[in-house]
């Protein structure tokens, strides 16, 4: 974890996990032993082994706070693109406005980004997601990029560390959605300075130590 | 569901981003209007092919291979090579690209950069002759998309310049005389400019081209002359624009030009 960039373990699908733990992600058991189901690296957290696959499309999970796209508009629902294998539904009973049976233009039309939150998937893989909580909207003007959902978790480092340092570094608005959709408002230099770090992140995400680089460019400035 | 090349419906907010940064003179990946992306080009990368070229214009990826075979000239130029042009927008490359047969987009990509070859005369197609009304020389280009990150044209453009210059003739095999070079006489090189609002920028990348209005390839030659242009997508260019960006072509072609002619000839490096 010193200065020279440490690489994390990577094991190929039915490699054995030989760490102590309960099976987390992308882990499956066999006669009582850990093995990968994914080309991926090893992670243990609060006592549970994960395998973080490397690379893959945005499996939707109950709960996730995505951003989407609307890419259709329907008289009860608009058609919402969240980079999962699927197109997902938003019902209008499941935004915070009135809406009229085919007035559903008036509220979010095609292009529109939106912060929504995954309330329902099934065993197909169908999602059902939802507009009414506490801090999700539409987002208004700002910019989208897309990640591998699979670097989320490092956008976002522990507890929100490499976001907030992002954020107070480019004054910079961010979100980050889990399916790998990053939403950043803010001046152009910022929006840029913010585009790199996270396309540094993303390739550089299997090394250690890397908070520490991301603060250095940052500090650095431009290139 | 769509048939452009774009990824279908575009976030409103990245418009307004590009317009954006458009009006402050800068452009989504940091470039200035006038400038292309990095290029890379790769000549000989299929040992097996007659010439070929890979090039990378940004994350823009293309192959390009020639293939040359004797074949029957046609009945109103028996004095003449023959030069066909393929585009094959590989699946992989793009989430809207599909199997099948050639879209639209391929052909007009095909015919785009076939116009370019022909009527600049890169290609001394009286040399091709083998035997006048009989045999001539076929030449195949054939160009598959591996990455498409936007300006197909140019990419396409340049990778077929770059090819057909290393490109030999492979006369040995056939049994009809010595191995030659195919004479390739002019460079010309397209440059593709998209509008943007009321910009207008070369070179552009997937996001840009996705939101552009209008587009304009220009195909100029080394001694400056217009051998081809293509306008395209619904938009408009006013007579002036029209002007300027013939001449913004002849500028960045040229630069572009001393970058293809530079990977010709330093073959070995």
């Amino acid at each position: 974890m010193d200065e020279e960039k440490k690489m994390r373990d990577i094991v190929v699908p039915g490699e054995e996990i030989d760490i102590e733990g309960k099976p987390g992600r992308g882990v499956f058991v066999e006669n009582g032993k850990l093995y990968s189901a994914y080309l991926g690296i090893v992670d243990t957290r609060m006592g549970y082994v994960n395998v973080i696959p490397l690379s893959g499309c945005y499996m939707p999970k109950k709960g996730d706070r995505v951003i989407g796209k609307i890419v259709d508009l329907a008289p009860m629902n608009w058609v919402v693109d969240i980079n999962a294998p699927y197109y997902a539904p938003l019902h209008v009973n499941d935004v915070p406005w009135r809406v009229e049976f085919g007035d559903t233009g008036r509220f979010l039309s095609i292009g529109d980004v939106i912060l929504a939150k995954v309330s329902n998937v099934n065993e197909m893989g169908q999602v059902w997601i939802t507009l009414k909580e506490q801090g999700l909207r539409k987002l208004e003007g700002g910019h989208i990029i897309t990640i591998s959902p699979s670097k989320v978790p490092r956008v976002i480092g522990k507890s929100g560390s490499m976001i907030q340092m992002l954020k107070d570094h480019t004054n910079c608005r961010i979100y980050v959605g889990q399916n790998g959709t990053i939403w950043i408002s803010g001046a152009p230099d910022g929006i840029i300075t913010v585009i790199k770090a996270i396309r540094m992140i993303e390739r550089e995400a299997h090394t250690y130590g890397l908070t520490d680089r991301v603060k250095e460019f940052l500090e650095r400035g431009d290139e | 569901m769509t048939t452009k090349f774009s990824e279908g419906v575009v976030a409103e907010s990245k418009r307004t981003y590009i317009n954006k940064l458009a009006q402050q003179g800068t452009r989504i990946d940091g470039r200035g209007f006038d400038d292309v992306r990095p290029i890379k080009i790769t000549t000989g990368y299929i040992p097996r092919a007659e010439g070929s070229a890979l090039v990378e214009l940004g994350e823009t990826k293309v192959l390009v291979g020639i293939k040359i075979e004797p074949g029957e000239p046609f009945p109103d130029t028996p004095d003449m090579g023959i030069m066909t042009t393929n585009v094959e927008l590989v699946p992989l490359s793009s989430p809207t690209f599909e199997p099948g047969p050639p879209t639209e987009e391929a052909i007009e990509l095909a015919r785009v950069v076939d116009r370019g070859i022909r009527e600049s005369h890169a290609i001394n197609m009286e040399k091709l002759v083998i035997e006048e009304g009989e045999k001539v020389w076929v030449v195949f280009i054939d160009m598959h998309i591996l990455n498409y990150s936007g300006n197909l044209f140019d990419a396409c453009g340049i990778g077929a310049i770059a090819a057909l210059a290393t490109a030999k003739v492979p006369a040995e095999r056939h049994g009809v005389g010595e191995d030659f070079p195919l004479p390739v006489e002019h460079y010309p090189v397209p440059i593709t400019f998209a509008k943007i609002g009321e910009w207008i920028v070369a070179d552009p990348n997937l996001d840009e081209e996705s939101i552009a209005s209008a587009r304009l390839t220009v195909t100029t030659n080394e001694e400056g002359m217009i051998n081809a242009m293509q306008k395209g997508l619904f938009g408009t260019f006013t007579y002036d624009e029209v002007k300027k960006v013939i001449n913004r072509s002849l500028d960045i072609g040229k630069k572009v030009r001393e970058i293809i002619l530079g990977d010709i000839n330093g073959e070995e490096n």
